[in-house]
């Protein structure tokens, strides 16, 4: 990630320390991860630590510090689609990709993430894959959405 | 757009937007909330505004794509005005006829419309469908009423008439008296008077004061906040200023988690139109009142719902709470008073300064009042989120408007209060729904999720579900609840997994009763809840989990195996193509035997084998029968026998 998206985006905030998480939240959106060069440059440009920028990039659940794969995968385990059996999808997934929640495999194909409730429990048990919301998920459906994905 | 300067320039205003639109043109109004775009709601309105285009009628019917209605069950629902007719479930292959039947010939498809299961009558109208018609819709009922993204909907609505009147014919004061004298109580979990908290803002000697939206909707299987945020910001905003002007504040912030992409949009999209129009800024409505707001995303942590650590957050630091010496109210974001209130009980203020706070005292309780959105969710009919009067009995909400469990299963508990809250069981059904009355049922009211929970569900592993939950999004500033969670976690793990021991339960009230004690925040003060309340009303699972290593709900994975009954198995093959893990050894005419080395207990066979032969089993606490033997396998021989 170039410097100057970066400080497009700090200046967009109008360089104030009290706008940190709100910076880095714009960096992961459009980078899709956070680079350690990009972190420094936020250190330097807001005058905050790098001890304070790792502790909330570490803290928050939307901030990667690891690049992330082509596809992202969320598996919601909010409690609707918990009791409708999410933890079967997810074994599903996880067994077919050979990653656990918070992983991304060795071809950057897939990260997986479980989500708390996306909000659409009449669907449950959802899965969403880049965005795309599938519901009413069996781990033999799940198995077949999953499998077209290159 | 031209400024507001006046409560006469806002009436006018109205009077011309109201008058620019025909109340007797057709409009069809789609959910375009996060439900019914999971289900295709995008699509449905692409559909009709083709479809329309196509017909040549585009000058006669305005398409809407509106805000989350609830019933999110048979979504997307349509609805279409001015008759108010009620479509759910429509795909965009249906909207050729609606668009040719309904709009043009003015005749019903009736296959689109709701069927009591009951009585098999069919319902036209919203206001006809048991499911809305038990509930008392002061908020949420706006919703299908209003594009969230146009300022105008909102007005030609009403909008904006509270805040014309707080700020030009009452003063702080009496706006103050009337939320006190309104008995209002925070929707977010505590259910702390909201008046008494602006009061002690008010009441703060430092003059700089901050309003803040909690939006940190973190329960999962709660999305009320969300609805309505994406759904209706503009009353979110209206309330807000007027708890403003209430306590003296000029700066305000709304802190929505990025999770809700949407809410966020629509409520920057709503700031921006209310500062154009001057409802928000310098000088509202010419009352010489100044407010701002300013849109913060939490980056996704749960602990961030509680007030100090929310505020934390905003500050730009890892959102830890801190004691609560001194209540955030007095000193809160960059130490100064703060009132933090949830998007709900934000958007009750403008209700209760319009029609004051007697009119709002009629629905509720004694220690209650008004109404609560509850998202209903898990084992039940009808998903969605339901409005009702403070007190009203679990049963009503389950059954009257939930329409009660599917698959004719048996009801087991509901779980109300998110991670927080407990458990409650079929003897409390007849439980008025109140802040005090759940409370003291062992649960809390929460900010209003409400999972409902069948014979399937094991009481254990829901308990080990949230404290999973709890373990992971405990900040760990404190011991108590870093650690004292995750022991509960480990040993209720080992209790579904079958490794329970004699003792275990005594060892997890020890913890509840510290981690409960010494806390210092709600998350892990209220962290052993889950744990206390399925104990207090479900021992006899965990007894069976540990002492006889049995699930009685059959579904602790390792405590269960699936079995094919041969007797019953008609060698139909389905299990055995569905098997996402090759577990089963199938063949043409041959009775399938699930090979236990291999089976992930998944459970896909039990669900596709086909119900007239019902051939699977799931079985706990019993060893699985042997495999039988390969001789005796075929199906036609075996008859032979017979």
């Amino acid at each position: 990630m170039d410097k100057d998206r970066i400080d497009r985006i700090i200046d967009k905030h109008g360089c104030e320390p009290s706008y940190l998480i709100q910076v880095l939240l714009d960096i992961q959106a459009e980078n899709n991860w956070l680079p350690r060069e990009a972190l420094e440059r936020v250190a330097e440009r807001l005058q905050v630590s790098m001890t304070r920028i790792q502790h909330i990039a570490t803290f928050y659940k939307a901030f990667s510090l690891v690049p992330k794969g082509r596809h992202q995968i969320h598996i919601c385990v909010g409690t609707a689609c918990h009791v409708r059996g999410a933890s079967r999808v997810l074994d599903t997934v996880e067994g077919l990709t050979g990653i656990k929640p918070g992983e991304t495999d060795l071809d950057l194909k897939f990260s997986l993430e479980t989500v708390n409730c996306l909000g659409c429990c009449a669907l449950g048990p959802v899965v969403e894959i880049d965005g795309k919301t599938h519901g009413k998920m069996s781990p033999a459906e799940t198995a077949d959405v999953v499998k077209n994905y290159e | 757009m031209a400024r507001i300067n006046s409560p006469d320039d806002l009436e006018r205003i109205r009077q011309e937007i109201r008058s620019r639109r025909d109340p007797n043109e057709p409009c069809v109004s789609i959910c375009v909330g996060a439900g019914c775009l999971a289900s295709g709601a995008g699509e449905v309105l692409s559909a009709f505004e083709a479809e329309i285009e196509k017909q040549g009628l585009k000058a006669e019917v305005d398409t809407k794509g509106t805000g989350c209605p609830g019933f999110c069950e048979r979504g997307p629902v349509v609805v279409i005005y001015p008759e108010e007719i009620c479509y759910l479930q429509v795909k965009p292959e249906d909207v050729p006829e609606i668009v040719s039947q309904t709009l043009e010939e003015k005749k019903l498809v009736d296959r689109l419309l709701y069927v009591d299961p009951s009585t098999g009558e069919k319902a036209t109208h919203e206001y006809d469908i048991p499911f809305y018609k038990n509930q008392e819709r002061i908020i949420i009922g706006s919703n299908i009423k209003i594009d969230p993204k146009s300022i105008d909907d909102y007005l030609a609505i009403g909008g904006y008439s509270a805040l014309a009147k707080a700020l030009l014919q009452m003063t702080s004061d009496q706006v103050l008296e009337e939320v006190k004298k309104s008995n209002l109580r925070g929707r977010g979990g505590g259910g702390f008077p909201a008046g008494r908290k602006w009061e002690g803002s008010r009441n703060a000697p430092e003059p700089i004061k901050y309003v803040i939206v909690n939006a940190d909707e973190g329960d999962p299987g709660a999305f009320m906040d969300r609805a309505l945020l994406e759904g209706n910001p503009h009353s979110i905003l209206e309330g807000l200023t007027i708890g403003a002007y209430a306590v003296g504040s000029h700066e305000g912030y709304i802190y929505v988690r990025q999770e809700y992409p949407l809410a966020v949009e629509n409520v920057t999209i709503a700031i921006k139109q209310a500062e154009e129009y001057g409802l928000l800024g310098k000088d509202i409505l010419g009352s010489g009142f100044d407010f701002v707001v300013k849109v913060h995303k939490g980056a996704g942590a749960f602990v961030c719902g509680e007030s100090t650590a929310l505020m934390t957050a905003l500050e730009g630091r890892a959102g830890e709470p801190r004691p609560k010496y001194i209540r955030s109210n007095v000193v809160g974001l960059w130490g100064r008073p703060s009132v933090l209130n949830n998007v709900e009980t934000w958007a009750n203020v403008p209700l209760i300064i319009n029609n004051g706070a007697d009119w709002f005292t009629q629905f509720g309780t004694d220690g209650s009042k008004g109404t609560k959105i509850f998202s209903l969710v898990g084992k039940i009919n009808n998903t969605g989120l339901v409005e009702v009067p403070m007190g009203g009995t679990l049963r009503h909400i389950i059954y009257q408007i939930g329409g009660g469990i599917p698959g004719g299963k048996k009801f087991k508990a509901v779980q109300t209060g998110g991670p927080s809250g407990g458990c409650l069981p079929e003897e409390l059904l007849d439980l008025p729904v109140g802040f005090d009355e759940l409370t003291k049922a062992g649960s809390m009211m929460g900010s209003g999720g409400m999972i409902v929970m069948d014979e399937d569900t094991c009481m254990v592993d829901v308990a080990r579900y949230f404290l999973n939950f709890l373990t992971d999004e405990s900040c760990g500033k404190c011991v108590p609840c870093r650690e004292g969670i995750r022991q509960m976690l480990k040993t209720l793990t080992n209790i579904t997994q079958g490794k329970g021991r004699e003792g275990d339960i005594e060892l997890l009230e020890q913890l509840a009763e510290v981690a409960g004690e010494a806390s210092l925040c709600a998350l892990g003060k209220s962290a052993p809840n889950p744990f206390l309340s399925t104990l207090k009303y479900f021992r006899d699972e965990y007894e069976a989990h540990i002492k006889e290593k049995r699930c009685p709900a059959l579904s602790c994975k390792e405590l269960i195996a699936f079995h094919i009954d041969p007797e019953k198995c008609r060698a139909c093959t389905i299990c055995d193509r569905k098997c996402p893990s090759d577990a089963i050894k199938g063949g043409k005419s041959l009775i399938h035997i699930i090979d236990q080395e291999k089976c992930t207990k998944c459970g896909t066979c039990f669900e596709v084998c086909p119900p007239r032969y019902d051939a699977v089993r799931k079985i706990s606490g019993e060893p699985v029968p042997p495999p039988i033997p390969e001789e005796a396998r075929t199906i036609v021989r075996k008859r032979k026998q017979k």
